[in-house]
């Protein structure tokens, strides 16, 4: 068919030409090479948004033990470390996290995180002035986890505990983030000291 | 000569490339822009080589495991050859390219090559120092130390802020629900594939647009840039006052490019690395963490904004920056480029320069963070305990072990965040001392229910102490008169 060659000159996409072999052949090949691109696309997207998308399903919340009762006198601060529930194979030291026990009485604890409710640096408990200190940007909590003054625009980050058998657990997985919106994080509001 | 010439001869019939490289450095440039006020876009283009061939060498030890990245860092520096130097190279030299592509922004903006026609070389050139930010933030990360740990935890929190969107967002930063493995993987996939290759595809655009635009002519005060004439008059600029790229105006970049090389390297050999610090181990809570030098300034920022202001400047700010830069171009597209004649321009960027100096120089000693060692650290003055009763001494030991030393400074020492007390007592009476201590306020915490009625006593009565000889405490003269008048003897008549 030799009309079908057409001459370099002629447009083959020009508005109004007839469809010509070598245009139909472009488009052809621009849509299949797009079909590949989105088939490719839907596991590349899925693949970079895997943490976000695995945290909806399943969650990356569990119950890990704190330590027994017994370890938290009554009336005192302690810290506490666990274990992420969540472990890769690369994670070295950054598995084991701390957090801020707090026996209130008898089996009324407060759990706090360690991350300041401003930006997430590590608070230190001072237990004489009976104050939680922020290195950072010098955020100041109460023992009872609310705000005393500074930059944090709420209290301390709270996990929720359970007592078992004298054991003490909590339910942990996350980083706190003062815009997490997940309710296990942020806590009940704590009682008034 | 000859064999090399032959070869020389063999490669270029291949290649054919001799003759645009010819003619690209060969190609006129106005003859005043040779000048050493137009060295700085090449010398940060020979610091990102550094950047490329000092972060090679890198990756050649370094392992982006959180794992193993800390003790890499640490064979880096201590076991293998120069490790140290080239890790020196590497940090410093980010720095310094920071700093030069800040300066080679100022001197663009304050010589009006923004106008027209180079409108998109500036967009590109914005861009530029995104990445040049970004590089440096990530590249923090992987000196994977106590600094970065905490500074990820910082960063997703702020991102954690972006309405609706926030937790999502922290989970793919984080590459998951904590800081760990795959955290400081995806920033080594961003430090050393993502953005570099961004860079240098960016930079190339950059290049390439400076080149065909022509550079920026000398400004003049009164010639002003209008589209419709502006580029016929700076085709007849080089017609007339043109000069050749190469060998003409290029030995200044050449001289400014190893200078500063060199002062990357006595800095290098001098300073030597950054950290790493402490190891990135999350229950190691006894840590002061700060930013890098280039991030101080937000630091100080995020310290000293009012809380309820903080999520929208977080949020907000940076957005109107970066829209503001971009903007740039279309807004003063035409007119003035001397700087002569564009006051409110050298204006903003002293202001600019002198924020951010301030903060940077702040953050130096972050006065608002309290010393977390104070109160064990720093003795009271033994002047100010000279001659004082057992009450006085037992307030100084109340105002040490509750820790109002680590906000409050006495003889210099101590923290920054409240007042120094060195005078309080001239400033505030018995009763305003009292109601301070229990109630707090104004940025200080309430510590009524961390003092008995006796500590609070005696604190207040060593307070009551801390004013200049030669000047008297501050008393309340109503009250004075009141206790004068309970305390006299009845006299029964009346």
């Amino acid at each position: 068919m030799p009309q079908e060659i057409s001459p370099r000159s002629s447009q083959p996409n020009a508005p109004g030409a007839a469809l010509s072999r070598r245009g139909l052949l472009m488009k052809l090949g621009l849509m299949f090479n797009g079909l590949v691109a989105l088939a490719l696309a839907v596991p590349i997207v899925r693949f970079l948004l895997a943490s976000v998308t695995r945290g909806r399903s399943n969650g990356y919340l569990a119950w890990v033990p704190l330590g027994s009762v017994s370890e938290f006198p009554e009336g005192e601060t302690r810290l506490a470390t666990f274990r992420s529930p969540f472990v890769t194979p690369t994670d070295g030291k950054t598995i084991d996290t701390a957090c801020w026990v707090r026996r209130v009485a008898g089996e009324q604890f407060q759990v706090f995180a360690v991350n300041c409710a401003h930006l997430g640096c590590p608070v230190r408990w001072f237990p004489q002035s009976g104050l939680f200190m922020c290195p950072c940007h010098g955020g100041v909590y109460y023992r009872d986890g609310s705000r005393a003054s500074g930059p944090p625009e709420r209290g301390l980050f709270t996990y929720p505990y359970r007592v078992d058998n004298g054991l003490i657990t909590i339910q942990a997985g996350e980083l706190p983030t003062p815009g997490a919106s997940v309710a296990a994080v942020q806590g009940k509001k704590p009682p008034c000291a | 000569m000859r064999l090399i010439a032959q070869i020389g001869e063999w490669f270029d019939r291949r290649l054919q490339l001799a003759a645009p490289i010819r003619e690209t450095v060969e190609h006129p440039v106005p003859r005043n822009t040779a000048s050493w006020w137009y060295v700085f876009g090449s010398a940060a283009l020979v610091i990102f080589a550094l950047q490329v061939v000092t972060g090679i060498l890198l990756a050649m030890i370094y392992v982006p495991s959180a794992a193993e990245a800390w003790n890499s860092l640490q064979a880096l520096n201590h076991d293998v050859t120069l490790g140290w130097f080239i890790r020196a190279l590497h940090g410093w030299g980010s720095n310094f390219m920071i700093a030069i592509v800040l300066i080679h922004m100022v001197q663009v903006f304050l010589f009006g090559a923004y106008k027209f026609p180079r409108e998109l070389t500036w967009i590109v050139g914005v861009f530029l120092l995104l990445m040049t930010l970004g590089m440096a933030f990530s590249g923090q990360v992987l000196r994977f130390d106590q600094d970065a740990f905490w500074g990820l935890g910082i960063g997703a929190s702020i991102a954690s802020r972006v309405p609706i969107l926030g937790p999502a967002i922290v989970k793919v930063m984080l590459g998951g629900p904590i800081i760990a493995g795959a955290t400081l993987s995806r920033f080594f996939a961003l430090h050393v594939f993502v953005i570099p290759g961004t860079l240098i595809l960016l930079v190339s655009l950059h290049l390439l647009m400076v080149l065909k635009l022509g550079i920026n002519e000398w400004p003049m005060p009164g010639r002003v840039v209008k589209k419709a004439t502006y580029e016929a008059e700076y085709h007849e600029l080089i017609e007339k006052s043109g000069e050749p790229f190469f060998p003409y105006a290029i030995w200044k970049d050449m001289f400014f490019a190893a200078f500063i090389l060199l002062a990357v390297g006595a800095c290098a050999v001098y300073f030597g690395p950054f950290g790493p610090s402490g190891q990135p181990d999350p229950t190691i809570i006894q840590t002061v963490p700060r930013p890098d030098y280039f991030f101080l300034w937000l630091y100080a920022l995020l310290s000293l904004l009012p809380p309820s202001m903080e999520t929208p400047a977080l949020l907000i700010g940076p957005v109107l920056a970066i829209l503001g830069l971009l903007l740039l171009p279309f807004l003063s597209g035409e007119g003035e480029k001397s700087w002569r004649r564009r006051p409110i321009a050298v204006l903003t960027v002293l202001l600019i320069a002198i924020t951010l100096g301030t903060f940077t120089q702040l953050a130096g000693f972050a006065p608002w963070s309290p010393k977390m060692n104070a109160w064990s650290a720093d003795p009271v003055p033994d002047r100010l305990l000279h001659g004082s009763t057992a009450l006085q001494r037992q307030g100084a030991l109340v105002f040490q072990s509750k820790q109002c030393r680590n906000c409050h400074a006495l003889g210099e020492l101590g923290g920054q965040r409240g007042p120094a007390l060195d005078s309080v007592a001239v400033r505030l009476t018995q009763d305003q001392l009292i109601r301070q201590v229990i109630q707090g306020g104004g940025n200080m915490p309430a510590y009524g229910k961390n003092l008995k009625p006796s500590e609070t006593t005696a604190l207040v009565a060593f307070l009551e102490t801390l004013h200049p000889p030669g000047q008297a405490a501050a008393r309340d003269a109503a009250r004075d008169a009141v206790l004068k008048e309970s305390n006299k003897p009845h006299s029964g008549t009346e």
